[in-house]
């Protein structure tokens, strides 16, 4: 869908992910890193586990679909080229800390005036303005910042964040995926670019912002991670045991009830696991806010003793052939092998020369009728794309490429 | 004043609950135009439920469909009825985008699928957008938020080692794919501009979900290795936590990556003794020793508001932050009243409240957020204005209950 569009992508981290979408998208992505390498060919998980800036495969999952560069734009040389590809392009994704481009000289009315289509789009923990612009963030203070951490954990420990990768950054590059191609559909408009502006602080509110501001806004209430539902203060359980790990099911009250619950009393009755007293309750009138511990425990006792005896494969099935909504807390693995993933055709084959193998990445975010979206190729190897820019497109001499290599410009 | 970004998009909005209305909502707030097809008799979850405010309930009082669906009109339409059918399918000629969320292939049979719509509008782009995709054999199963987020892995990675997985907070899943939607619809909508072709896009918000899990998955995938949870701890920074401050419940977090944010660290807390042994002096050192650091760092946090602990660490170059709550972010925070992410909107039967602009900003056009509609408060300027209906055809609309 985005086949016309040239990106130049300066992000780093978690932020990679924007321009692959847009690469993925059909848009003729170019990463650019430091002759170094991107900070990001560092971060685990590796492949094989061997450590090497080639295998990560945080690297791998975040710049499939892109052509890569090297190009130092702390270097008089690196920016004068930089200019030169902001002449064809139109649109740059940049993840540095706000300023940072206009001290060197790439802001964005000096990226205007050399193409006044140029579409910036910049993302940074706190906005490109305000009094924490300049303030150093990580995954977990973004996360702190926007509010989802307080409401998450066990009230007799700390609030706690979701393991391993920024997802809060995560959400910050698809929001600037979004941002770009908004301005770029604007621009046919306009005939004008703009500057499109992604705080990650931003949208971790965003995310949170159903159990936090929504309550505090309406009636003045903190939801806490001690006291998660504003509707009961019983202990109901929403994570059951399984026989091979947990699944997640809320038992209803009110008005679905009946919709809700009768259907798994099916299914135990079926499997000859059923309970007279949860068949016998009256649910049009059970309600969690009236209702006492001790019949909320009566309630689960038979439950908990059916989840346990099967796997969270076998009650996801279940589930759907009776329409009980009961869902696995599934592992890295359990996503892997997943039915319905399977039965999309959801996985892609990668090949991966180098490494004599393919490998197996998640596909279209989207199924797209008339121009699908593809994960086309594996990341780029660093400065896997140089001559077929710079040579190629650009037109340098050898010697050009010497110099430039030899004095860490590309 | 400045052409709105989506000034000229129409959207035919089947949507309720909350991913599919959050992705219109951007579309709206950024001036496109959007008729969001209500019902009596089976309304959006969101109205029915709370919270409301001052805890009474009304179609018209609940703070997540107030929140959620500003910037839009109403109309109410009965689409088990062929004449609300008809009306249906006008609005889809006459839209750009036509959107929908219930689960998969609900909507067409309802006879408001793809084939049909691009029978009265050709370039029509439809999203679909439901848990887990049009086709394969979990398609039609019913599900929530929460659950997918289970179902898609995160659940398993948050939380303690020592404990049950806890999972992020509320619907985690909800607010990615409403991300993804635009960007499909957006996509779209360009190639539409080029090409004159529309197209059915059919969006699972699992297949979206599954792309935040990207990096665990690999290892899975290559490695055969499943990750669990590990608290607040990362393999490569510490102190890394969230750690006690003065205060009822009041938490501050800190990272240090580097020999210089450690530097720093030290001379934000005075330099006392303990950081000047072996056992904090390097990285590895401190991660084979954390328990014991992350004990000594709270005994440091503790004397301090989490906002003292956030100007001393970041005046000295360390990332640290609040653990915000509810009041923290929507009144103390200074960043987030800069940057104007709270609008105070009035609303008839509501009364002041407050919604969320869009995550993103873009510097030459503005963004305008109006209230909620109420239910059916745009059934006369959709039909009259949009469709140009007669009085008497509009009439027996009336007549027949359609418009209920």
């Amino acid at each position: 869908m985005l086949s016309p569009y040239r990106v130049l992508d300066l992000t780093d981290g978690e932020e990679l992910l924007s321009a692959k979408l847009l690469g993925d998208l059909g848009a003729d992505v170019i990463k650019i890193e430091n002759p170094g390498g991107s900070a990001a060919r560092r971060i685990g998980p590796f492949y094989h586990d061997e450590i090497d800036t080639e295998k990560s495969l945080f690297w791998f999952a975040f710049n499939t679909s892109k052509r890569g560069i090297t190009l130092n734009l702390e270097t008089a040389d690196g920016r004068e080229i930089f200019k030169t590809l902001v002449k064809t392009a139109d649109c740059i994704i940049e993840s540095f800390p706000p300023g940072y481009l206009d001290g060197l000289g790439l802001g964005y009315k000096t990226l205007e005036s050399i193409n006044p289509g140029i579409v910036l789009v910049s993302i940074s923990p706190f906005g490109q303005s305000g009094p924490y612009k300049h303030y150093k963030a990580s995954d977990i203070v973004s996360w702190a910042m926007g509010g989802e951490m307080y409401v998450t954990g066990d009230p007799d420990r700390p609030p706690v964040r979701i393991s391993y990768h920024s997802q809060a950054r995560m959400h910050a590059a698809v929001e600037a995926s979004v941002g770009a191609v908004a301005a770029l559909y604007n621009r046919a408009a306009t005939g004008e670019g703009q500057h499109v502006d992604v705080s990650v602080q931003e949208c971790v509110v965003q995310v949170a912002h159903q159990f936090t501001t929504m309550f505090w806004d309406t009636n003045g209430i903190i939801l806490t991670r001690a006291k998660p539902s504003m509707f009961s203060n019983l202990r109901t359980t929403r994570l059951w045991a399984c026989r091979d790990g947990y699944v997640v099911f809320s038992v209803s009250s009110g008005v679905h009830a009946k919709r809700n619950n009768y259907p798994l009393f099916d299914l135990m009755e079926s499997r000859d696991m059923g309970d007279e007293y949860l068949r016998s309750m009256d649910w049009d009138t059970f309600s969690f806010t009236t209702t006492t511990q001790e019949i909320v425990d009566r309630i689960e006792e038979p439950i908990r003793k059916f989840f346990l005896k099967y796997s969270k494969a076998e009650l996801l099935k279940l589930g759907v052939e009776y329409r009980v909504q009961v869902y696995p807390v599934a592992t890295a693995a359990d996503v892997q092998e997943s039915v319905q993933l399977a039965a999309r055709d959801y996985w892609v084959e990668l090949d991966h020369p180098e490494l004599g193998t393919a490998i197996r990445y998640p596909g279209a975010f989207v199924v797209a009728s008339e121009t699908p979206v593809r994960v086309s190729h594996r990341a780029p190897l660093l400065g896997e794309h140089n001559l077929e820019i710079y040579e190629k497109e650009l037109g340098f001499s050898h010697e050009k490429l010497i110099t430039l290599k030899q004095a860490n410009v590309i | 004043m400045r052409k709105k970004l989506f000034e000229d998009i129409k959207v035919l909005d089947f949507t309720w609950a909350a991913a599919g209305p959050m992705a219109t909502k951007v579309l709206s707030d950024y001036g496109a135009e959007v008729i969001k097809i209500e019902n009596h008799r089976h309304p959006d979850g969101t109205r029915v439920g709370g919270p409301f405010k001052d805890n009474i309930p009304g179609l018209n009082r609940s703070a997540c469909f107030n929140q959620w669906n500003t910037s839009k009109r109403s109309i109410l339409l009965d689409l088990s009825q062929p004449k609300g059918l008809e009306v249906a399918k006008k609005l889809a000629a006459w839209a750009d985008i036509a959107i929908e969320n219930f689960s998969g292939g609900t909507v067409k049979r309802m006879g408001l699928g793809y084939e049909e719509l691009k029978k009265v509008n050709p370039g029509i782009i439809m999203l679909s957008s439901c848990m887990m995709g049009q086709t394969g054999p979990y398609a039609a199963h019913p599900g929530v938020g929460p659950l997918l987020t289970a179902l898609s892995g995160f659940n398993h990675i948050t939380g303690w080692p020592d404990r049950e997985p806890l999972g992020p907070s509320g619907a985690y899943t909800d607010f990615i794919g409403p991300r993804f939607t635009l960007l499909a619809l957006l996509s779209a909508l360009d190639l539409r501009r080029r090409t004159g072709k529309g197209q059915y896009l059919d969006l699972s918000q699992f297949e979206t979900s599954v792309h935040f899990m990207a990096p665990v998955l690999l290892d899975s995938i290559v490695n055969n290795r499943t990750v669990d949870r590990i608290g607040n701890r990362l393999d490569y920074a510490a102190p890394h936590g969230a750690y006690r401050c003065w205060g009822e419940d009041r938490w501050c977090v800190i990272a240090v990556f580097t020999d210089k944010d450690w530097e720093c660290f030290c001379e934000v807390i005075g330099n006392p003794p303990w950081t000047k042994e072996p056992q904090f002096g390097t990285l590895w050192a401190r991660k084979q020793n954390e328990d014991e650091l992350d004990r000594l760092v709270n005994e440091w946090t503790m004397n301090y508001a989490p906002e003292q602990v956030m100007e001393m660490m970041q005046s000295a170059g360390v990332a640290a932050g609040i653990v915000q709550n509810a009041q923290d972010l929507q009144e103390r925070d200074p960043q987030l009243k800069h940057r104007h992410l709270f609008w105070k909107l009035n609303h008839p039967e509501a009364g002041e409240y407050t919604s969320l602009r869009p995550n993103f900003l873009v510097s030459k056009s503005p963004h305008e957020l109006q209230r909620a509609p109420l239910l059916g408060e745009h059934n006369e300027y959709v039909l009259k204005e949009i469709l140009k209906m007669s009085d008497d055809e509009i009439a027996d609309l009336v007549v027949d209950g359609v418009l209920d």
